[in-house]
């Protein structure tokens, strides 16, 4: 289980998190949603320990980041974040293998290899294995690198917008594999900045602002028109969906000036 | 570990073989390679006793070291900058850039001048260089790239300049200048011993870093969740490419050219994992600078080339054409 509990990060005179307090358990996939700049990515840092909070602790299964080797972190938490590109001529195979970094004390074992043969397969890419991790498109890249989080064994898997290049079919692929890797059991917390996508593959959302949580809980209850609004200071209507049985945010717009009614 | 890099080694190691026993047998006195071979295996094996004595006193007591040393030399300044280009990610990266050649040019002229053993000045000074650029670079706690290699390139300067004030002083300029155009004239098996021992030493603690440098490629902050211990990788592979350059410049003045070309030749050739590109770029950088090494002293006998003058005369070339036939960028 993944505790937040009463974090806050100030840059210097500036307050990035201000007392943040989140639970994720197995199982789980804990979407972050919030504006650019709302502080998504620097909780994500401090639960990595790339990042050292100002106040509050990040607790693994009750224990504090701050007391792990970075070596233990690797261990219990993998990140995919947002890779657009890697520019050196490593094999695919290479690529997840390194995955393995936390565990490898000189040379990869039999073992390494076979559970990055594993993670390989879940993701979809075992074809994929021999080929330069230059050559491929960016929905292939970024499957090669949660197969690569995967290779880590964590127990938690942290998500920096993992979809945003990637076009629809992609989107979906990825974040069914993530699904997929929770429901196995893996704690996944996940920034994301499509609020629909959020909607459907979330099991609890945490809305941000400035660096404060403005709402916590289900989809449902979290994406609401008002506290849209007063998060992305933008007006928003929520349907339902009753072919997905989520929620549907659509912002509010002005009706369009079809070009055929101009004719 | 992809074969063709495997057997791209193994074809290295029998190349510098080859090139250390046919490069023996090479200068002004004639001895066949196949006498040298035999002179060589006796200390080994029990070989039939074919040869003029003066022969192996030639072979064994001149020679050989010498070849040996151009070896060693070469396959630690290309080891080294193998290591520091992966490390910084920046193509121009070698153990030179960041002052450790200022730093051991200014030991030997030091050493010359005072009259103090200039190996062990020229040594002590490469390590002392590096070390004050990589505390001049700290930020809390942390070594970013840039400002490593700035403050490595400031120290250079200063130290440089306090290098050109003592040759310009100094009442016999041509013996440090003679140092710092690099030049394996003063090899001896003494030598050869001490400076090996500290470079095989260097090199092999360099090779266990091999794959955390591979993770490193990808970003430090990709590193660091893969939990690679990225100030601690920093710290080691500096200081254990200082140790070996050091090891080798003291020897052998600067010589540059290797450590910067041969790492970017082989990384052209076998790819960007330094399981095979660390020791591909030490076999080649030895094969390179025995080769090298004969040249200029044979070239205008019974005078002698600087090496260094030979190693960017042959490289220079042959890397221009690898970096055009090549279309991409070696670093994006």
């Amino acid at each position: 289980m993944l505790e937040i509990k009463g974090l806050s990060m100030n840059y210097g005179q500036r307050c990035v998190l201000n007392n943040i307090g989140l639970k994720a358990r197995e199982g789980e996939v804990v979407g972050i949603i919030g504006p650019n700049g709302s502080g998504k990515t620097t909780m994500l840092k401090a639960i990595t320990k790339v990042l050292k909070p100002t106040y509050g602790a990040v607790l693994i299964d009750g224990k504090d980041v701050r007391e792990m080797e970075s070596n233990e972190i690797a261990k219990n938490v993998a990140v995919v974040s947002q890779v657009i590109s890697i520019n050196f001529e490593f094999s695919v195979e290479d690529i997840v293998l390194m995955g393995r970094t936390p565990y490898i004390r000189s040379s990869e074992s039999t073992e390494d290899i076979k559970i990055a043969m594993d993670a390989l397969k879940k993701t979809n890419i075992y074809h994929l294995k021999d080929r330069l991790i230059t050559q491929l498109s960016g929905g292939e890249l970024q499957r090669v690198i949660i197969a690569r989080a995967l290779a880590q064994t964590p127990k938690i898997l942290l998500l920096d917008e993992p979809t945003s290049h990637l076009d629809i079919t992609n989107q979906i692929d990825v974040l069914n594999l993530v699904k997929e890797a929770s429901r196995k059991g893996l704690v996944v917390v996940a920034v994301i900045h499509d609020l629909n996508l959020a909607a459907y593959y979330c099991d609890k959302i945490c809305l941000l602002r400035d660096g404060d949580v403005i709402a916590t809980g289900t989809p449902r209850d979290v994406l609401t028109s008002s506290n849209i609004g007063v998060a992305f200071n933008l007006p928003v209507e929520v349907t339902e969906n009753s072919k997905t049985n989520s929620i549907f945010v659509m912002p509010v717009l002005e009706p369009r000036n079809e070009v055929s009614n101009q004719r | 570990m992809a074969k063709f890099g495997r057997s791209v080694v193994l074809i290295l190691a029998l190349i510098l073989i080859v090139v250390i026993i046919t490069n023996t047998a090479i200068g002004s006195t004639l001895i066949s390679p196949l006498i040298t071979a035999k002179i060589l295996l006796a200390n080994f094996f029990p070989v039939e006793h074919t040869w003029l004595d003066k022969h192996e006193t030639i072979i064994i007591g001149v020679r050989l070291p010498r070849v040996l040393l151009a070896a060693f030399v070469g396959g630690a300044l290309s080891t080294a900058g193998c290591a520091m280009q992966g490390l910084l990610k920046n193509p121009m990266a070698d153990p030179y850039i960041i002052g450790m050649s200022s730093g051991a040019a200014l030991g030997a002229s030091l050493g010359f001048v005072l009259m103090l053993p200039v190996h062990l000045m020229s040594f002590m000074l490469a390590v002392l260089a590096i070390f004050v650029v990589y505390n001049i670079s700290k930020v809390g706690g942390k070594v970013p790239v840039d400002t490593l290699l700035l403050s490595g390139i400031a120290i250079g300067s200063l130290l440089s300049a306090i290098t050109s004030m003592i040759i310009f002083l100094a009442q016999s300029p041509h013996k440090i200048i003679f140092w710092i155009m690099g030049g394996l004239w003063n090899a001896s098996w003494e030598e050869l011993r001490i400076t090996s021992v500290m470079i095989i030493f260097g090199v092999l603690v360099l090779y266990r870093y091999a794959w955390k440098l591979n993770v490193m490629l990808l970003g430090e902050e990709e590193a660091h969740y893969l939990g690679v211990d990225i100030e601690h990788v920093k710290r080691y592979v500096l200081v254990f490419s200082a140790l070996v350059t050091a090891a080798a410049v003291s020897v052998s003045g600067i010589i540059g050219f290797v450590g910067l070309i041969i790492p970017h030749i082989m990384r052209i050739l076998v790819g960007p994992d330094h399981r095979i590109l660390f020791p591909a770029s030490t076999l080649m950088g030895a094969i390179f600078l025995v080769l090298c090494d004969t040249f200029s002293r044979t070239i205008i006998a019974p005078n002698e080339l600087p090496v260094g003058v030979v190693t960017a005369m042959f490289g220079a070339p042959f890397f221009i054409y690898l970096l055009r036939k090549r279309r991409n960028s070696l670093y994006a």
